[in-house]
């Protein structure tokens, strides 16, 4: 009988394919790395990429005018030069003679026009959503707007772009943007061959390290060096392999067995227990980083009682930060008493050491104080049922470390409600909440990426925070070229913001947490907590 | 007979019709879109790529285009990923579904039937009790921790095969057996609760006192009978494990179909979530209709009442 079961046993491996060898992945001399993107990009279009998993694909692909150091500098990329005209306004940029796409035609400045025009255009299939990366390009927003826009531009000549011959681009803005030249280094600004096709590998044509070898929808993307990148020799990769691995203990186990070479952010995620485990050890694989995002609680200015500055204030004292990232999320954020993260530049150093955070103090008494004196003046003797709304994930572990604070120190309740993604984001938007759960990451390297959020027609000011001088502190860091004037335009906003009326409640600066093989040598995790793997060298 | 199969179908493409619609309704009253996001697109923008799309028409309008297309076997475009269209995302992500599906049919159809029986004719004895205590055990535990612990075991802890992904054949090993736990045990169950009624049934003893070797009545009369429990459930299942487990697809980084089932409900990508819809309903009436069809050749008591409905 027993011999009958093993038989039945090993028919079921025959099934399976036992004829193959089965060795472990090799890695011998090779320089492979290998990383997690979690799930499919959603579009490798430049125009459609919007995410960050097409983001950092694109980044090998791809080179824009400029590009971005390890240390969050600007340096050339497909332009080796640029003037700027006095008042900030034009931009001259002069490309490389010896810039190629990887099919070997010469990149030249028409192939920068023809791709923001491209995403520009509202008659694009389907329309591009990040168009609005390029409105700060003369006449853009105007031609890429065309419903119900009386000013609409429908002639694409007039938008602030020009190819003023093969190598010269010329660029004209709305405003002087000194951070343009981030900006330039963005995806949305990659320049694209005419006619190519996004779809498959076949098709894919870019001008960046490297080009695409195979993209299995759903499960890989492999990317090999190309070789008519202009700085090819700066390359030492010789294989680029992204899966897509949903499961985060997967994502672990493979690392730990060697088919990962990189684990955690800022595509793949690194399970809490594991992550407890080197954090414990000290383990040298493991890199924290900041990565400029803000982590917040939402307050509806709109709604009684949260329409009281001092009701606010009072639950933002009221809560102890240091508590809730060393105890609940423990992975290395830090306590925030600010809007403006961590990792963003100021005038000569970081903002944040320029402008302190110090707005507010937690102080439990000060906090009761406030709350009674803000609920009388609402004509309220205490504190109504209010909910505090978050989606799934880590959030709701936060949602309670606070709701508990609020509960001990103050004496109130607060509702907790988890709501599923998409009815989260339309109830925010739509200003349907009392307290919600939010967060900020920099789209470039400047204050202004939090700062302007919140100006009273900001398309992404979801607390109802209207307020006069806020928006003329944000026009008038608009209006000019010199940082320092910016910088203190933003930090007074920033105190109006917080300072003044706690419009929202800063809980952490967002960390990011990787475990990286020490074999593996030169990558760039930027400010943002982007990788740059162009450079990566394999030292075993 | 015809009528009864031309029956059947009809009553297909009603329920397929139905439940297109439905899903169509269900799908557009749930609140968000496919381009609500955290960092929200300006307004203008959403409303040209809505506008795009067609969303701005009235719901019965979007209703009529989406169905006429339908008739055409358009599925449409993907909203989240718009350079794919939703038949090429599910062919593709189908055939490794299938695949890893296939394997696990044929790996529970075989180990649960011989389980099954041998547990039959031992009944009340070690072997039948060993194994109904691993089908109670392949029941009960659900398969992401088997999964789970089968990877830890045999690819972290003794590294055999591989962790995930599915590129050499030994890599099929795993997922296969993650899919196939419960089916097994639930076809064991079924075949020696059926074989222990017809072990002991009148026409099993006639066979016995005809003389005939005990290998011939088990396989010629006891198994035919035997297995008809099998085939009802072997249709449903079969639609189940072909269309992909989200959970053993996730574990093992699977590139299959089962992911998108949740995916595209959370990304409201439209489109996606009807082809799907439509897909997997197609599959499962296809199963079912082929179970009706193999029990006319499987119990000949079924052709005969066919007879009479004919008459």
């Amino acid at each position: 009988m027993k011999k009958k079961m093993l038989l039945m046993a090993s028919l079921m491996l025959v099934l399976t394919g036992v004829l193959s060898a089965c060795g472990k992945s090799g890695s011998g001399d090779d320089q492979t790395f290998r990383m997690n993107l979690t799930s499919e990009p959603p579009s490798l279009d430049v125009a459609q990429a919007q995410d960050q998993v097409s983001f950092t694909v694109l980044n090998g692909l791809f080179e824009g005018l400029t590009r971005m150091d390890d240390k969050g500098n600007i340096v050339p990329g497909v332009a080796e030069k640029w003037d700027i005209s006095e008042d900030g306004k034009t931009y001259t940029f002069h490309l490389r003679d010896n810039a190629k796409w990887s099919n070997g035609q010469p990149v030249k400045a028409g192939d920068f026009e023809y791709s923001w025009k491209r995403t520009l255009d509202p008659k694009l299939n389907p329309p591009a959503p990040y168009a609005y990366q390029l409105y700060y390009i003369k006449n853009a927003q105007n031609y890429n707007i065309e419903q119900d826009n009386p000013d609409h531009i429908s002639d694409p000549s007039q938008v602030g772009v020009k190819a003023l011959d093969d190598k010269t681009l010329e660029v004209q803005l709305e405003n002087p943007t000194p951070y343009f030249l981030n900006i330039a280094a963005f995806f949305t600004a990659y320049p694209v061959l005419k006619d190519t096709q996004f779809a498959e590998a076949k098709d894919y044509v870019g001008n960046g390290p490297f080009k695409m070898k195979s993209w299995k929808h759903g499960d890989s993307i492999e990317l090999v060096p190309n070789e008519n990148y202009w700085d090819k020799d700066a390359i030492k990769l010789t294989d680029v392999k992204f899966l897509m691995i949903k499961d985060p203990n997967t994502e672990f186990n493979m690392y730990k067995t060697g088919q990962l070479d990189w684990a955690g952010a800022p595509t793949g995620s690194i399970p809490p227990a594991q992550l407890d485990k080197y954090k414990a050890d000290k383990s040298p694989e493991l890199s924290i980083k900041g990565i400029a995002s803000t982590y917040y609680y939402n307050f509806n200015n709109t709604k009684k009682p949260f329409d009281n500055a001092k009701v606010r204030r009072a639950l933002s004292m009221a809560i102890n930060r240091q508590d809730i990232v060393d105890k609940v999320t423990k992975a290395g954020q830090v306590p925030a008493y600010g809007f403006v993260s961590t990792g963003i530049h100021g005038v000569n150093g970081e903002f944040r050491d320029e402008v302190k955070d110090d707005y507010f103090k937690e102080d439990v008494t000060e906090a009761k104080k406030l709350l009674a004196e803000g609920l009388a003046e609402e004509g309220m003797t205490k504190m109504p049922a209010f909910s505090l709304s978050f989606n799934e994930g880590l959030h709701k572990t936060v949602a309670e470390a606070i709701a508990n604070m609020w509960k001990e120190n103050l004496g109130i309740d607060a509702k907790l409600e988890l709501q599923e993604w998409k009815v989260f984001l339309k109830n925010r938007q739509s200003l349907n909440y009392d307290v919600a759960r939010a967060g900020w990451g920099a789209d470039y390297n400047d204050p202004m990426t939090f700062i302007d959020m919140f100006t009273s027609k900001g398309g992404n000011n979801d607390i109802g925070f209207k307020n006069a001088d806020y928006d003329a502190l944000v026009k008038e860091a608009y209006s000019t070229n010199d940082q320092q004037k910016r910088v203190d335009a933003m930090a007074k906003a920033e105190k109006i913001l917080i300072g003044d009326n706690t419009a929202l409640m800063p809980i952490y600066y967002y960390s990011s947490t990787q475990l990286i093989k020490p074999y593996v040598k030169n990558y760039v995790v930027d400010y943002s907590g982007n990788i740059d793997y162009t450079h990566i060298t394999i030292e075993k | 007979m015809v009528r009864y199969l031309g029956g059947k179908l009809i009553n297909i493409v009603f329920s397929l019709l139905i439940l297109a619609t439905a899903t169509f309704f269900l799908m557009k009253a749930v609140p968000g879109d496919p381009f609500t996001q955290e960092k929200a697109i300006p307004p203008e923008i959403k409303a040209q790529i809505m506008a795009h799309y067609g969303f701005d028409k009235p719901l019965g309008e979007q209703y009529l285009n989406y169905m006429k297309k339908l008739f055409q076997f358009d599925l449409g475009i993907s909203m989240k990923s718009s350079d794919r269209s939703v038949s090429s995302i599910i062919a593709q992500s189908f055939g490794t579904s299938a695949k890893v599906g296939a394997m696990a049919i044929v790996v529970s159809v075989i180990i649960g039937i011989y389980l099954g029986m041998m547990a039959a004719l031992r009944h009340r004895k070690f072997i039948d009790n060993g194994a109904m205590f691993l089908a109670v055990i392949g029941i009960s535990v659900p398969n992401f921790v088997i999964g789970s612990m089968i990877q830890y075991f045999l690819a972290v802890k003794f590294p055999i095969f591989h962790v995930a992904g599915l590129e050499s054949p030994m890599d099929y090993v795993l997922p296969t057996i993650a899919l196939s736990t419960l089916p097994i045990a639930f076809i064991a169950r079924l075949t020696r609760s059926t074989m222990l009624e017809v072990l002991t049934s009148d026409y099993i003893r006639t066979a016995k006192a005809k003389g005939l070797t005990p290998r011939a009545i088990l396989w010629q009369h006891g198994l035919r009978n035997g297995i008809l429990p099998v085939v009802t459930y072997l249709g449903p299942m079969t639609a189940n494990i072909i269309t992909g487990s989200v959970v053993v697809e996730q574990i093992f980084g699977l590139p299959g179909l089962g992911a998108y089932f949740v995916e595209s409900v959370t990304n409201r990508d439209y489109t996606l979530i009807m082809g799907i819809t439509i897909f997997y309903a197609v599959i499962l009436m296809a199963a079912r209709f082929v179970t009706d069809v193999l029990y006319i050749f499987v119990d000949p008591r079924i052709k005969l009442s066919g007879g009479v409905v004919k008459s």
